[in-house]
């Protein structure tokens, strides 16, 4: 049987992670190296990286901590923030990306999809999608929830996921911050439109959110968060002992 | 001396730091006298088969690799490269593999359940088959992680492992000195990088 994934996202700026981090056992909090070792020792199941940085030479920088990171962990990692071409994925693969995750530079440039996944795979396209109600209805938002799109969500995802998207990662602007639970409506929404595998992201502020995420939502594949790993209020290895005991199939 | 075949499919980034983590010397090569010098080589491959098998051909690898592994080296395929080892696979089209491996490589769409996912993407657990000097380090049940959307079939006599996707999907086949896995070992943790290094230590 195929596990739910537990995925921590670290956001990075300036070659360091940002969004404090509380590790009393870590050295370095902001370091994306030991952070994304820390993850990956504490079985995570995949680690997102988040490029926020604005500047080009911090998108050197950026490279080259994405080089060390991906030459010590030996889990499926995903790069985001910032791609916008087809030399964009490039870039990131060739320092050890599997997956690239596109927001914003798909919006711009709808043909970027198909044009990737013909080059590198459908697997390794992911459609990362901001979401929001707007007038009764899911719009897709862009630079980084900043402006309303007026395209409708769930259309939008179905077009990419058509042109070779092969991952889907929801994230709702309406649950985001809230930690009161993922977007059980929008994500069960998005699940009944694709076929390939959704992660949640958006919300979750406790354990018990993850639970009612699998089992509200048989259909969704992996659940992500940021600030309630970084500050330890959820560690990742209890999560998933406390996923196994509510029958939720987890790789412990 | 590990060579990883380099033919322009599929990045080798994390194949190589995962060799060198479990203390492995290796090269990345598309080099005929290379592989004839390796003391052990592994196909990798992301990617359509097709393609894959053309570029192999195109350079002359295909017959190196096939002529290396009747000789007796230890080869291991992984994902795309474990598929490459059957005699065949109907991945849009028909395509010839390297025949090192009886069997053939099916899309995964038509023969499993309607509501499953296809790609099969994420951690599966391994059911053990047969015995396999790779599989000395690690225990049945076992996690690994998988990207991929076809399958080997009719290949019962090689099959040393699966996993369960809606049917028992083959995860990893060994023919004597060949060895396949259609999960990412670089990409599994350290399950993975045990299975790597058990291969490191076939002979």
């Amino acid at each position: 049987m195929i596990t739910k994934r537990i995925i921590p996202c670290l956001d990075v700026k300036d070659g360091r992670v940002v969004k404090g981090v509380n590790f009393k056992d870590l050295n370095d909090v902001s370091s994306p190296v030991e952070l994304g070792k820390y993850y990956s020792d504490c079985g995570a199941d995949e680690l997102v990286f988040y490029d926020i940085t604005a500047s080009s030479d911090g998108r050197k920088l950026f490279s080259n901590i994405l080089k060390e990171v991906a030459s010590n962990i030996f889990i499926p990692l995903t790069v985001g923030g910032g791609i916008n071409t087809l030399e964009d994925f490039d870039r990131v693969l060739k320092c050890g990306a599997d997956k690239v995750s596109v927001n914003s530079g798909a919006i711009k440039n709808p043909g970027l999809i198909s044009e990737a996944a013909k080059r590198y795979g459908d697997q390794c396209v992911v459609i990362s999608s901001d979401i929001k109600r707007v007038d009764g209805e899911f719009r897709v938002f862009a630079k980084g929830g900043r402006e309303d799109t007026g395209m409708e969500a769930i259309s939008w995802i179905k077009r990419c996921v058509d042109s070779g998207a092969g991952e889907v990662v929801v994230n709702s602007i309406d649950t985001d911050g809230v930690k009161k639970g993922f977007d059980i409506e929008m994500l069960k929404a998005v699940c009944e439109a694709v076929k390939v595998p959704v992660i949640a992201s958006g919300g979750a502020g406790c354990a018990e959110d993850f639970i009612k995420l699998f089992k509200e939502i048989p259909d969704i594949d992996a659940g992500l968060a940021a600030s309630i790993f970084h500050f330890g209020e959820v560690k990742i290895s209890e999560l998933k002992q406390l996923l196994n005991k509510n029958n939720i199939t987890v790789r412990l | 001396m590990i060579a990883i075949i380099d033919y322009g499919v599929g990045n080798l980034f994390s194949l190589s730091s995962s060799l060198k983590a479990v203390g492995a010397k290796a090269i990345i090569t598309g080099n005929a006298e290379e592989i004839k010098k390796a003391d052990k080589l592994i196909l990798p491959g992301v990617g359509a088969f097709g393609d894959a098998a053309e570029k192999l051909r195109k350079n002359g690898l295909d017959k190196i690799i096939f002529q290396e592994a009747k000789n007796g080296k230890p080869l291991m395929g992984i994902c795309l490269g474990m598929q490459l080892l059957f005699d065949k696979s109907f991945e849009y089209g028909e395509h010839t593999g390297l025949g090192l491996i009886p069997g053939e490589v099916i899309p995964m769409e038509g023969s499993i359940p309607v509501n499953l996912k296809i790609p099969h993407i994420g951690w599966n657990s391994l059911k053990f088959k047969k015995a396999s000097p790779i599989f000395k380090y690690i225990k049945n049940g076992d996690f690994v992680y998988f990207v991929h959307s076809f399958y080997a079939e009719n290949c019962a006599e090689s099959l040393i492992a699966s996993s369960e996707y809606g049917k028992e999907i083959t995860a990893a086949v060994q023919n004597g000195n060949v060895y396949g896995c259609q999960f990412h070992p670089e990409k599994s943790g350290t399950v993975g990088l045990k299975i790597l290094k058990a291969f490191c230590e076939t002979e």
